[in-house]
């Protein structure tokens, strides 16, 4: 059979051949010519393949870009036949790489990174979010806890502030501190040095704090736990110090401007790392690599919300804090800023959202 | 017998993984090696120190322009100054997460790095790759790497804060090392984001094999001898040996094919003799393969020369 294939070709003898039908039946072997009708599809495919992986998706025409799934069909089955038929490797290895690359095109991420955000600012953080409830609700009850927690200490036991509390905040702010002291911190000169390094240290370590939170959720999110619970020790062992002068109100509201939406932020941080450390811990009937993975592209999706609301955050700390300077005004700031931050992640559903991926 | 062609002569066995596409074609994908990964790293890191390096030259330079008229500065020069602080923290932040998501968001999933490497992301189920993968292994590297970086820097400088520099040490070598205590080299961001980093090859389509005369006709045009193998000879090779002498025609060396020649004349009982070897190569490849790919047609394969079978 072979050599009958050698003779038949031979009469046509040439491998100069203009014709498609005489370059076809020049190949001396059936897998060659079976190559070479299809060659045509597989450089058409490879060229589109490469100008769409070059970004030059512009310069394709629309027949091409139609084609695109077609052709990807049509290389994937040549791909199955000459597995089957052919032992020419560099043909199949051509093969597989031209399947994959297109594999990738025509399964790759249907959004850019814009029309993700569009989606993302639209309602898909608020669903990721409501989607971890219950972690919210233990991050919740653990922050209350670590701040009642830091304030009875404190009251038990004046030694204990100094344990708790980190000693770049004690300059003026111990125990035994006047009522004066403590006042001139969160009243008069916005630009003194002591307070706008307290104040920018505090959104520093929230910052880290928030990153740690979900960091750590790797851990199982027991680091996580420790966090919040500290975390809140130190603020209730503070808001204890500045009571005690009478001046614990006025503390709260010269934290709230923007420390409500950083304690917020520290609260989905936090819930985000349990709800990885929860998944890994117990994944139920699922594998723990697809349990783990599913809860932490959720726990991710939040976290990007939560980067940007500490950048709102520290916008509020550098102008809003030095503008305002009464208690009441502050509380309403603090106070609005809540409410909208809650309105707009738990109440509001946004426009009917489609799955990024079916 | 082995498996499917093609892969007689590809390296990588233990790294390669077989992922099936809605199609129902199993694709071979390679896992990308980790030296390979690290190195790709290292490109992208330093595009980003450069980028850092540019835009702190840059903010110094408005900063310096803000105090130029020296002495206390004023209000409003302290708060442009903090406002330049915030900014420029959070183009920093930006940039080291924006390169990354742009680039692994694009239609080659790869940043600069890992393009001139050849490797890219990719879904570890064989799904679409979604936005929300590429955030989040791209933010768990966050704190793989910038964050023990941080924390290192601002230890290293002050003699009584070693601890807290071993501890960054010791944070960033376990999550450094994780890659090796794991099949597929999967960090902990590929972990928690369901992706893997596999190798894209980007090959060339290599002309057909038997369309030269000595392949059609079995003759050579410079020695004018036409060659016949007869069963006998065909019957000793398998694939394996086929694949090798389609490498070594392709890539065409002049040694390399005469010793081959000599190679196949020494099995088959043939003389050599001087003169085309690619000729007699070709001839041999082509009626070896037509051979071959006729009993596999019929279900019989013979992997290589020492495999049993006709």
């Amino acid at each position: 059979m072979a050599l009958e294939g050698i003779r038949i070709a031979g009469l046509f003898g040439g491998r100069k051949a203009e014709a498609t039908d005489a370059a076809i039946a020049a190949a001396a072997l059936r897998s060659d010519r079976f190559r070479q009708e299809r060659e045509a599809d597989w450089l058409r495919l490879d060229m589109i393949v490469k100008r769409m992986e070059a970004g030059r998706i512009g310069s394709l025409s629309d027949e091409d870009l139609l084609a695109l799934p077609v052709l990807y069909r049509t290389v994937a089955s040549s791909l199955a036949v000459a597995r089957e038929t052919s032992l020419d490797a560099a043909t199949l290895a051509y093969l597989e790489s031209l399947v994959q690359r297109a594999y990738y095109l025509v399964y790759g991420p249907r959004l850019g990174f814009f029309g993700w955000l569009r989606r993302f600012l639209g309602g898909g953080w608020g669903a990721a979010v409501r989607g971890m409830w219950f972690d919210l609700l233990i991050a919740l009850v653990l922050m209350i806890a670590g701040f009642i927690g830091g304030w009875l200490l404190v009251s038990g036991d004046v030694e204990w502030y100094r344990s708790i509390v980190p000693a770049q905040f004690t300059d003026t702010r111990v125990p035994g501190a006047s009522a004066q002291v403590l006042r001139e911190t969160l009243f008069g000169n916005a630009n003194a040095p002591d307070k706008a390094s307290l104040a920018t240290y505090l959104f520093r370590n929230n910052a880290g704090v928030a990153i740690m939170a979900f960091a750590l959720g790797f851990a199982f999110g027991v680091p996580t736990l420790l966090l919040l619970i500290h975390n809140m020790a130190v603020i209730g062992a503070m808001v204890w110090l500045f009571d005690g002068q009478g001046l614990g109100l006025d503390f709260i509201a010269w934290l709230s401007i923007h420390g409500t939406t950083e304690l917020l932020a520290i609260l989905l941080a936090g819930a985000a790392g349990l709800h990885v450390g929860r998944s890994m811990a117990f994944p139920g009937n699922r594998p723990v690599l697809a349990a783990t993975a599913e809860a932490g592209r959720r726990a991710s999706l939040v976290m990007v919300g939560v980067v940007l609301m500490l950048v709102v955050a520290a916008l509020l700390e550098g102008f809003a804090r030095q503008l305002v300077d009464n208690t009441p005004a502050r509380l309403t700031i603090g106070g609005t800023m809540l409410a909208l931050w809650l309105a707009y992640l738990f109440a509001w559903r946004g426009p009917a959202l489609r799955e990024t991926a079916p | 017998m082995r498996a499917a062609t093609g892969k007689a002569l590809r390296n990588p066995g233990k790294r390669q993984r077989m992922e099936v596409t809605p199609e129902g074609i199993a694709l071979p994908v390679t896992v990308a090696a980790r030296s390979a990964r690290f190195a790709a790293l290292a490109i992208d890191f330093m595009i980003f120190i450069v980028a850092w390096i540019v835009i702190q030259l840059g903010f110094s330079a408005m900063g310096a322009g803000a105090s130029a008229d020296g002495g206390e500065l004023s209000e409003q020069a302290m708060t442009a100054a903090r406002f330049l602080a915030i900014v420029k923290a959070l183009v920093l932040f930006l940039l080291g997460n924006g390169y990354f998501l742009v680039f692994e968001l694009g239609p080659r999933g790869a940043t600069p790095g890992k393009r001139l490497l050849g490797i890219r992301v990719a879904a570890r189920q064989g799904g679409w790759l979604t936005a929300e993968m590429v955030i989040a292994r791209n933010l768990i590297r966050d704190i793989e790497l910038f964050l023990p970086m941080v924390m290192f820097m601002v230890a290293g400088l002050s003699r009584d804060n070693w601890t807290t520099g071993w501890l960054a040490f010791g944070w960033f070598m376990i999550f450094a090392l994780l890659p090796f205590f794991n099949r597929d080299g999967l960090r902990a961001g590929d972990m928690i984001a369901g992706t893997w980093v596999v190798e894209a090859p980007r090959v060339q389509l290599a002309p057909a094999m038997s369309l030269t005369e000595a392949a059609t006709a079995g003759t050579s045009k410079a020695t004018g001898t036409t060659y016949r193998f007869g069963e006998r000879e065909l019957a000793v090779y398998g694939e394996y040996e086929l694949q090798t002498l389609e490498k070594v025609l392709r890539e065409g060396r002049q040694e390399a094919m005469a010793t081959v020649q000599e190679a196949i004349c020494r099995k088959i009982g043939w003389d050599p003799g001087k003169g085309d070897e690619r000729a007699f190569l070709e001839a041999y490849y082509t009626q070896l393969r037509a051979r071959l790919e006729a009993q596999m047609r019929l279900g019989v394969r013979k992997s290589d020369k020492w495999a049993g079978g006709s």
